[in-house]
């Protein structure tokens, strides 16, 4: 009776069996978007504890909503959504504040004019590719990562390391597409910078003219 | 083309996603703005750091402790299946 299930099986058909009562369409989904989910938390919270805390509140969500879910919007970014919304509360419960929606939160300043310009510029010493096996790099995208506010942090790590897109991203936190670009470019300007300063070619390092170019 | 207005377009620059019409001003400044062009450098190879890193492992035990709360929690919702 069960539907052989196999990688090509895409999210709506696994979507449609789950909401049929399909157990393995549900675990199939699950195993899909586990690591995912675990890899954003981590990344947003740091913490173990709370990043399977916020693993297992996605799918238990996942769980109970799935009928009411319709796919309007992808299953990608509705589980990304709730992964996201879990994480920021606890960052929130964290600094002792109320829940407040994302909307509220912006500061007036979330605008290109406020932006702050690249200051240390030069080409990095290694390639991506060489740097992404080394260990050290690991601790050094993480700190970077930390030291960035929450709010660009999350819509980075949606829209660069998840690949959803600009319109997904706004979609999955109830931000406007403008809200997301402004905080999209904060937040890989900074990593941009930080990243720069430890990695980039010092004997090489450019200066910004101002008087540069009409 | 000033580096302050390249800025505001910074992401669909790096993206690849320049409106064609403004494009020509772009790859105009671009060309000879030496500056501009490491830093948008800077931002794809970041990107992709970030992107081709190693992603943090699940923990197995919470992995296989997971599936069984999911379960229960299924087979309660769904008690003759």
């Amino acid at each position: 009776m069960s539907t052989p299930i196999t990688l090509e099986t895409t999210d709506v058909e696994l979507v449609c069996l789950a909401k049929a009562g399909d157990l393995d369409a549900f675990e199939a989904l699950t195993s899909r978007y586990e690591q995912r989910v675990y890899g954003l938390a981590m990344r947003m919270l740091r913490q173990e504890q709370d990043a399977e805390d916020v693993t297992q509140q996605t799918f238990l969500s996942v769980l109970e909503n799935l009928e009411g879910f319709r796919g309007d919007a992808s299953f990608s970014t509705w589980v990304l959504r709730i992964a996201s919304h879990a994480a920021l509360k606890i960052i929130r419960k964290r600094k002792g504040l109320n829940t407040i929606s994302l909307e509220e939160a912006t500061e007036p300043s979330d605008n290109f004019n406020s932006i702050p310009h690249p200051e240390f510029i030069a080409d990095w010493r290694q390639s991506p590719e060489h740097l992404v096996e080394q260990n050290e790099i690991r601790r050094l995208l993480d700190d970077s990562l930390t030291r960035l506010d929450e709010k660009h942090r999350l819509v980075f790590l949606l829209r660069d390391v998840e690949g959803l897109s600009v319109r997904e991203t706004a979609e999955a936190l109830d931000l406007s597409e403008g809200n997301v670009k402004v905080r999209l470019l904060r937040a890989r300007l900074q990593l941009r910078e930080d990243l720069t300063r430890v990695l980039g070619d010092p004997g090489r390092q450019l200066v910004r003219s101002h008087h540069h170019h009409e | 083309m000033k580096c302050e207005e390249l800025l505001a377009m910074l992401n669909e620059y790096v993206d690849g996603s320049v409106d064609p019409a403004i494009c020509e001003e772009f790859e105009k400044h671009m060309a000879g703005c030496n500056p501009c062009q490491v830093v948008v450098d800077n931002i794809r190879q970041t990107i992709t750091l970030y992107k081709d890193g190693q992603p943090y492992a699940m923990p197995l035990q919470f992995r296989e402790r997971m599936r069984d709360t999911l379960r229960r929690k299924w087979k309660e919702k769904h008690p003759n299946r």
